[in-house]
C-alpha cells in the first residue's frame, strides 16, 4: 500500500517491460526503497539508523561467511584457528576485526534506532506491528551475538557461556535438565561449541527474514516522522529516492568513518583481554563480564541479591532480565497518550531523558565488578527502569498536557500550510 | 489487561529490588567489607613510551630483534610461543638464511613420529615450524606468551612493569595484613594480580649481550621484550594502521561527495 500520489513504476527499456510482466522485482524495489515510496519530508538524522542497521547485518553476514571458511568449531582447535585467521589468512585480521567490531557497531546503531522509537513513540498505532517485529529482531540479535562471542573459545567465551546457560538452571523443576539439554553436557564443551556455531550461522538469516517483515509492516502505514503528525497530503512527503537515498548515503559515510577508526586503530578497545587466553574450565576469571552491549541487562540480572519470599534471588534476576526486554512488547499499550513525538510532550520528555541516563548507568554498573557501590546503584537504576515503563509511562500519558501540534508536516517544515488555513477557517474558501 | 497488570509487575520488581537494596545496605553497615592487601597494594602499569603507540606508530626492528634475543635466551626456558612460526621472524628484519639458521640452532628440537615403526624421534627445526612447545615442571604455570600483551589490560606496559617491578615486600603490607605473608616459592610483585608471582625476577643487568651493542640493563631488556611480545600478539599492527589511513582517506573523500550530493538533492525541498 502507499499514498495515492506515489509515483508509479514505468519500465522504459523493452527488457524491463518484459521483466515487469514476468517477475516485477524492479517494481517491488521501486515501491519499497525507490521513487515509488513517499516518505515524510521532515525526517531528521535519527531516521538514518534503520538503513545503517541493515547495512551492519549485511556486513556481518559477508565477513562472517568468509570467517566460517577458515574457522574450526572444535574445542581443541577453535582458539588456534582464530589465531590462524589473524596471522596466516590473507586479510584475515581485517575480516575478524571487522566482524568483532561490526557486532558492536550493529548494537550501537540498533540502540539508537530503539531509543529513537522511544522518543518519538514510533511504537504507537498504527505502527505496533513494526515495533513488535523490531523487538523480535533485537532478541534474535542478542542470541546471535552471545553465541558468536563463544566461538573464539577464549576464557570469556567459555565462562560467559557457562554463566548465561546457567541462567536457565534457575528455572524451577525443569531448569537443571533444560540447561544440560541446551549445552549437550554439564558444562560448555565441544557439543555446545558446535551447536552455537551452527546457530550463529543460521540466526542472521532468520534476522534477515524478520527484517523483511519489519519493512513490509513499515510500508503499510508509511514512516513515522519527528512531529508525529500523520501524512495528510502530497506536500508532506518526498519520494524515498533520491531524497533519502542521498541522505542515507551521507549518513553511511559518517558511520563508516567512525566504524573504521575503531576497526583499524583500536580494534580491541571494546573486547575483553581475557578472551585472548584460551578457554580453561579449571581457572575462573576474576570478573566474568559479557560484551558491553549486554551490560545494562547484566546489571539488572545481578541487582537481585536477596531471595524475595519464596523466589530465589537468582530466579528473580533471570525473570527481571528477560522482563526488561519483554516489557517493550507491551509499550504500545502502556503509553496511551495520543501524541507521538516527545517534542510535544514535556513530562514524557523528562522521563525519557531520565531513562536514557538510567540505562547508561546500568550499563556502567553491568561492566563493573559485582561489588559496592555498583550493586546498590544498579538496584536503584533497575528500579527506575521497571517503574519507567510499567508505572511512570501510563501515569504520564494520562496526566500530561501536551504542547499544541502543527497542523501538518508541511506547516512544521515551511511555517505555513494553505491546507491548515482552510482547516482552521473553512468558510474563508 | 496491560494497564492493570503492567503497574503490578512494575511494583513487584521494584519492591523486590528495594528488598535486595535494604539487605545490601544493612549488610554494608553491619559488616563492612574489609579491605584486602591486593586492593591496597596492587599497582596499575607504569607509563612507557613505545615506538608502536599511536595511530602512526611503527615497530622498531632493532628493538624487536633485541626482544627476540631476550625471549630466546631467557623466557624460552619456561614460556612457549606457539602461535609464532620461525618463518614469521623475517618480519623482524632477519633474512631467510638467518631464519633458517635460527630454526636449525634452536635448542628444543622438533618432535617426530614414524607411523611405520611407532618410534618417536627428533629433528632440527625448519623455518615452517612453529616455535617448539616448552614443558615445565616447576612451581606455577608459565603461560604461552604469544598473545600475552593482548591478554592483559595495557599489555606492553604491564609486561614492562611486571619485569621491572620485583621488590621486597614492603613492611607496611604485613603490618596492615598479618595474613599476607608471601607463600613459599613465590615472589612479591605489586604489578601482579595477587601480588605474589611464582616467576622469580627473570632479568638481570647484563644477563644478555646485545649484538647491536645496546647496554642490556634490566629496564632496556624489559622494554625490548615487551615490544617483541607486542609483535607476537599483533604481527599485522603496521599493516593495520597503514590500511586504516588509506581507508579513512577514501571514506572522507566519499563522505564529502555524499554530503554535496545530499545538499544538491535537497536544495529545493526545504
Amino acid at each position: 500500500m502507499s499514498f495515492p500520489w506515489a509515483k508509479e513504476y514505468k519500465p522504459g527499456h523493452p527488457l524491463m517491460q518484459w521483466l515487469d510482466e514476468k517477475l516485477p522485482l524492479p517494481r517491488f524495489v521501486y515501491n519499497a526503497v525507490g521513487a515509488g515510496y513517499p516518505v515524510p519530508r521532515n525526517l531528521n538524522y535519527m531516521w538514518n539508523f534503520g538503513v545503517l542497521a541493515g547495512f551492519c547485518l549485511a556486513l556481518q553476514i559477508v565477513t562472517g561467511v568468509i570467517l566460517a571458511m577458515h574457522y574450526a568449531a572444535n574445542g581443541s582447535v577453535a582458539f588456534d584457528s582464530v589465531e590462524h585467521i589473524m596471522r596466516d589468512v590473507n586479510w584475515g585480521w581485517m575480516l575478524r576485526y571487522a566482524h568483532a567490531n561490526g557486532a558492536s557497531a550493529f548494537f550501537v546503531v540498533v540502540y539508537i534506532h530503539i531509543f529513537r522509537g522511544f522518543f518519538y513513540s514510533s511504537y504507537k498505532a498504527p505502527r505496533e506491528m513494526i515495533w513488535l517485529l523490531g523487538v523480535v529482531i533485537f532478541l534474535l540479535m542478542m542470541a546471535t551475538a552471545f553465541m558468536g562471542y563463544v566461538l573464539p573459545w577464549g576464557q570469556m567465551s567459555f565462562w560467559g557461556a557457562k554463566v548465561i546457560t546457567g541462567l536457565f538452571g534457575a528455572i524451577p523443576v525443569v531448569g537443571q535438565p533444560l540447561q544440560v539439554w541446551l549445552l549437550g553436557g554439564y558444562a560448555p564443551d565441544n557439543a555446545a561449541l558446535n551447536r552455537f556455531f551452527s546457530l550463529h550461522f543460521l540466526l542472521p538469516f532468520v534476522i534477515a527474514g524478520v527484517i523483511i517483515l519489519h519493512i513490509w509492516a513499515l510500508h503499510i502505514p508509511g514512516s513515522s516522522n519527528p512531529t508525529g503528525v500523520e501524512v495528510k497530503q502530497e506536500s508532506d512527503t518526498v519520494p524515498f529516492h533520491p531524497y533519502y537515498t542521498a541522505k542515507d548515503g551521507f549518513g553511511l559515510g559518517v558511520f563508516l568513518i567512525l566504524y573504521c577508526a575503531v576497526l583499524f586503530f583500536a580494534p580491541n578497545m571494546l573486547g575483553h583481554p581475557d578472551n585472548y587466553i584460551p578457554a580453561n574450565p579449571l581457572s575462573t576469571p576474576a570478573h566474568i563480564v559479557p560484551e558491553w552491549y549486554f551490560w545494562p541487562f547484566y546489571a539488572i540480572l545481578r541487582a537481585f541479591t536477596s531471595d524475595f519470599f519464596f523466589i530465589p534471588a537468582k530466579l528473580m534476576g533471570v525473570l527481571a532480565m528477560f522482563s526488561a526486554i519483554l516489557v517493550w512488547f507491551f509499550l504500545p499499550w502502556l503509553d496511551t497518550s495520543p501524541v507521538r513525538s516527545g517534542h510535544y510532550r514535556p513530562l514524557f520528555r523528562k522521563a525519557f531523558y531520565l531513562l536514557l541516563v538510567d540505562v547508561v548507568v546500568l550499563g556502567y554498573c553491568g561492566g563493573a565488578p559485582a561489588a559496592e557501590p555498583f550493586v546498590m546503584i544498579s538496584q536503584i537504576a533497575s528500579m527506575y527502569y521497571f517503574l519507567h515503563f510499567l508505572v511512570i509511562l501510563p501515569i504520564v500519558s494520562s496526566i500530561e498536557k501536551p504542547a499544541p501540534l502543527p497542523y501538518s508536516i508541511t506547516e512544521a517544515v515551511l511555517g505555513k500550510d494553505e491546507g491548515a488555513v482552510l482547516h482552521a477557517n473553512p468558510t474563508a474558501a | 489487561m496491560v494497564r492493570l497488570f503492567g503497574p503490578l509487575v512494575g511494583l513487584f520488581f521494584a519492591v523486590a529490588l528495594l528488598w535486595s537494596f535494604g539487605n545490601g545496605a544493612y549488610l554494608a553497615i553491619t559488616e563492612p567489607t574489609a579491605p584486602t592487601a591486593v586492593h591496597e597494594f596492587h599497582k596499575t602499569p607504569k607509563e612507557v613510551e613505545f615506538s608502536f603507540n599511536g595511530p602512526f606508530g611503527k615497530f622498531d626492528r632493532q628493538q624487536l630483534q633485541r626482544g627476540f634475543q631476550v625471549y630466546k635466551e631467557v623466557c624460552s626456558n619456561c614460556h612457549a610461543l606457539k602461535q609464532v612460526a620461525f618463518r614469521n621472524l623475517t618480519d623482524l628484519g632477519y633474512s631467510e638464511a638467518e631464519v633458517k639458521a635460527i630454526a636449525k640452532q634452536w635448542a628444543t628440537k622438533a618432535k617426530t613420529f614414524d607411523p611405520k615403526t611407532g618410534d618417536a624421534g627428533e629433528r632440527d627445526n625448519i623455518a615452517a615450524d612453529h616455535i617448539p612447545a616448552v614443558y615445565y615442571a616447576g612451581t606455577g604455570n608459565p603461560p604461552d606468551l604469544s598473545l600475552i600483551t593482548k591478554a592483559r589490560h595495557e599489555g606492553p606496559e604491564y609486561i614492562y612493569s611486571l619485569l621491572t617491578g620485583y621488590q621486597d615486600q614492603p613492611a607496611e603490607v604485613l603490618k596492615k595484613f598479618p595474613d599476607a605473608k608471601i607463600p613459599d616459592g613465590l615472589h612479591y610483585n605489586p604489578y601482579f594480580a595477587n601480588l605474589n608471582i611464582a616467576m622469580p625476577a627473570p632479568l638481570t643487568d647484563g644477563g644478555v649481550t646485545y649484538a647491536d651493542g645496546t647496554k642490556a640493563t634490566v629496564d632496556q631488556q624489559a622494554k625490548d621484550i615487551s615490544a617483541f611480545l607486542t609483535w607476537t600478539a599483533e604481527p599485522k599492527l603496521e599493516k593495520r594502521k597503514q590500511t586504516g589511513w588509506a581507508v579513512l582517506g577514501f571514506l572522507f573523500a566519499a563522505t564529502i561527495l555524499a554530503y554535496l550530493a545530499k545538499k544538491n538533492v535537497w536544495a529545493n525541498a526545504h
